[in-house]
């Protein structure tokens, strides 16, 4: 592996994983909000005064969290055809991993809820506000700033974790890069050029995540 | 206004207040006064029920003080915390302007008008605009008590107002507080600022361990206690060396 050899791969690669690449920004793009919506009514649920509503969340988050995401695609993937339900590739790893991390999700809202001040929560119940209108007003807006750099995280590792995406035959970049190593042999440039895009990927996120917290600082 | 009767309060194994009784008549102000753990916070937080009650009875105006009240007592009894506890996500203004546009739904623009005329009173309309945190103690005390006073009570509770203050700062707080006082607001405070009690204090409430020692006209309480307990803590509070 030489430079220049490096440099004519890059560019005969280069068509090939920047279709899987897209794909893969597609895929985490497409479950983030999956996950966002899922784990917001879950830790919702954990919140309730109905004690069913949190045991079936808590049931939730730990089951999901507790099978390997990979096995987790597999049931959307071959387990919902059997009853029915069929999936085009693309919306079964959309509906793997948004709900694989909506667990995680549910946990990040979670503990930014529980970290405001309950003084606050005090404050609003003075002035007559109802539990749900402290949530809406008080506890969702801070709970949120808090829980920011945790959604950043576990974007990035949703990112990654897209790559298993690939077990499904979704073309996204890990899988793109199988495909060419196999047919080129050339393993070692393939993978560095997919590693890289993945870091790539993962750049604007960290940036993403810094403009919001400076736009919904406190102080 | 305010009817506190036999109210008692336990934490777990706990009691912290026992058969508590005073009244607050409309238009007045009553300090609460007592050493730390006296159980003073406890008796406003049942006031408006951030805490719950064991037993007696608490009445605002004709309501008595129940789960199913607590929406129109908090109507009519707002509070004002000794850490200001104000939403650090809003300005002074939206701060001042939760409560009635949230709770009372009132129509915004009225709201707003109102707003920064209580904003104006307290001093604090230069800074509508700026976050709480920005804000001195003092400063963010005052909005605390605009926002109190947005909620249009009838009475506020006022729990150690100036406690977290810097020296300097606690006058201005203070002459806020004297001026409703003087509009005939009908008020609570738990405090110590003896001065301000003697001054401003209709009746004056002392406390030790969970019940009342003394009460009586604040003048009366304050240049002459009765109980020997109130002797000594208005000693140590006087001259504290
Ligand atoms: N949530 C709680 N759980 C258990 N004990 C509590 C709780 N809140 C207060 N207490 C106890 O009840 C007693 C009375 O507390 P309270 O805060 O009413 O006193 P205070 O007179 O306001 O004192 P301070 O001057 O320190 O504010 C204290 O012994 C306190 O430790
Ligand atoms: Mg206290």
């Amino acid at each position: 592996m030489n430079f220049e050899g490096f440099a004519t791969d890059l560019v005969l690669f280069a068509p090939v994983l920047f279709k899987g690449f897209g794909v893969t920004v597609l895929l985490t793009l497409s479950a983030l909000p999956l996950s966002l919506v899922l784990g917001l009514a879950l830790a919702m649920a954990r919140l309730s005064p109905v004690p069913l509503l949190r045991a079936a969340a808590v049931g939730f988050i730990g089951i999901v969290r507790g099978i390997p995401i990979i096995v987790q695609l597999f049931c959307v993937y071959f387990v919902l055809p059997e009853l029915g339900i069929n999936l085009v590739p693309f919306a079964a790893g959309v509906l793997g991993l948004g709900v694989a991390y909506s667990a995680y999700q549910a946990e990040n809202f979670r503990a930014g809820f529980e970290a405001v001040d309950r003084h606050l929560l005090e404050a609003g119940r003075s002035l007559g506000m109802s539990e749900r209108l402290i949530f809406r007003r008080v506890t969702l807006p801070l709970g949120l700033r808090t829980a920011l750099p945790t959604f950043g995280n576990t974007t990035v590792m949703l990112l990654k974790d897209s790559s298993i995406a690939s077990t499904i035959t979704i073309a996204e970049l890990t899988r793109a890069g199988q495909l060419l190593a196999i047919s080129t042999f050339k393993n070692g440039e393939v993978y560095i050029m997919v590693g890289m895009l993945y870091l790539l990927a993962s750049l604007p996120l960290a940036a993403a995540v810094r403009f919001m917290e400076k736009r919904f600082a406190t102080t | 206004m305010i009817r506190v009767s036999n109210l008692s309060k336990a934490f777990g194994a706990k009691t912290v207040l026992r058969d508590v009784s005073f009244e607050c008549l409309a238009g007045t102000v009553t300090c609460l006064l007592g050493p730390s753990g006296s159980g003073k916070s406890t008796v406003l937080r049942c006031i408006n029920g951030l805490e719950r009650m064991d037993g007696g009875d608490i009445h605002v105006g004709e309501i008595r003080v129940a789960p199913e009240s607590l929406p129109s007592v908090r109507r009519r009894v707002a509070m004002v915390f000794q850490r200001f506890n104000l939403f650090p996500h809003r300005s002074v203004l939206e701060n001042v302007l939760e409560g009635p546009v949230q709770v009372l739904e009132r129509p915004e623009q009225d709201a707003r008008e109102e707003a920064m005329a209580i904003l104006e009173r307290v001093g604090m309309a230069d800074f509508a605009h700026m976050r709480p945190t920005r804000l001195s103690g003092g400063q963010q005390q005052r909005v605390g008590i605009a926002r109190a006073l947005a909620m249009r009570p009838e009475a506020i509770l006022f729990d150690e107002p100036t406690s977290a203050l810097d020296p300097e700062r606690v006058g201005e707080v203070l002459a806020v507080m004297r001026e409703l006082a003087e509009e005939g607001m009908s008020m609570v405070v738990v405090t110590h600022e003896i001065d301000f009690a003697r001054e401003v204090g209709d009746q004056v409430i002392f406390m030790d361990e969970g019940v009342v020692v003394e009460q009586g006209p604040a003048q009366a309480v304050l240049t002459d206690p009765q109980a020997p307990r109130t002797r000594l803590f208005l000693d140590r509070v006087l001259r504290p060396f």
